[in-house]
């Protein structure tokens, strides 16, 4: 359990130095650490997420980051989507969820490597919970 | 891109299309989306890294609110141990902010793929 906790640090770091990693930590930290199964560690990470995106929103504000329009209508029209994600997300079997999130950190860490290598490129900002 | 993006409904087409895909993939996996918006916002609506990042951001908020509310629908929320990483996590963003000042990003980046790595080397394996 204290491990989860350390993983939630960490995670919130890497989300504050690279604009990533909230939920790509929080998500194997839960199953490792805290016990949760793939699906039941997804909902719990969104939960998670809720209050680091808040606090960084509030820092990227600050620095004039944030189209507050914008945000608003991506946030709102993402719903319907969200929605539909969740209910496939409880239809499918949990080993396709854990295969699924395997091939997405892994996609996660080759956008992270080829932005290291074309700084141009890197969609890094100040903090995120990507 | 066929589209001209700076009419009106082809801008609203656009974020409509980003924020579903964010959404799904958010309701899915149990992330933000942000990996979805960020290169999208970028490449599609002519975002610079820091304000996609922001924007990003801010989206995250609705979209991880509305599908942890589904997911409670389901009953798969454990609310005790997402505060138990979540709470820890908002330090770590204040930390994060902080030190990105003043250490070189590219090893921190490369040092976070390796961890994504394990993970899912970690994942398939089982």
């Amino acid at each position: 359990m204290i491990e989860a906790a350390l993983i939630g640090v960490l995670a919130g770091v890497f989300a504050g130095l690279l604009g990533i990693g909230g939920g790509a930590l929080f998500v194997p930290a839960l199953t490792l650490f805290a016990g949760l199964g793939q699906l039941d560690a997804e909902a719990t990470s969104l939960l998670a997420i809720v209050p680091v995106a808040l606090v960084g929103t509030w820092r990227q504000r600050g620095y004039g980051n944030v189209r507050d329009r914008d945000a608003l209508a991506l946030g709102v029209l993402a719903s319907m989507g969200a929605v539909g994600g969740v209910v496939i997300a409880n239809a499918v079997p949990e080993r396709a969820l854990e295969l699924g999130f395997a091939a997405l950190t892994v996609y996660v860490a080759w956008q992270l490597v080829r932005g290291a290598r074309t700084p141009s490129d890197a969609p890094t900002g100040d903090t995120a919970a990507r | 891109m066929g589209v001209d993006l700076s009419a009106p409904a082809g801008r609203t087409l656009r974020l409509a299309a980003i924020g579903t895909l964010a959404g799904l993939f958010s309701g899915l996996f149990g992330v933000g989306g942000g990996i979805v918006m960020v290169p999208l916002l970028m490449l599609w609506l002519g975002y610079g890294a820091r304000e996609a990042t922001g924007t990003s951001l801010a989206a995250i908020i609705i979209i991880a609110a509305v599908a942890v509310a589904t997911h409670a629908g389901y009953g798969n929320v454990d609310v005790e141990k997402g505060l138990l990483v979540g709470v820890p996590a908002v330090g770590g963003v204040l930390a994060g902010t902080w030190l990105q000042q003043r250490v070189p990003q590219r090893a921190i980046a490369l040092g976070f793929a390796a961890v994504l790595l394990g993970v899912a080397v970690r994942l398939v394996i089982g």
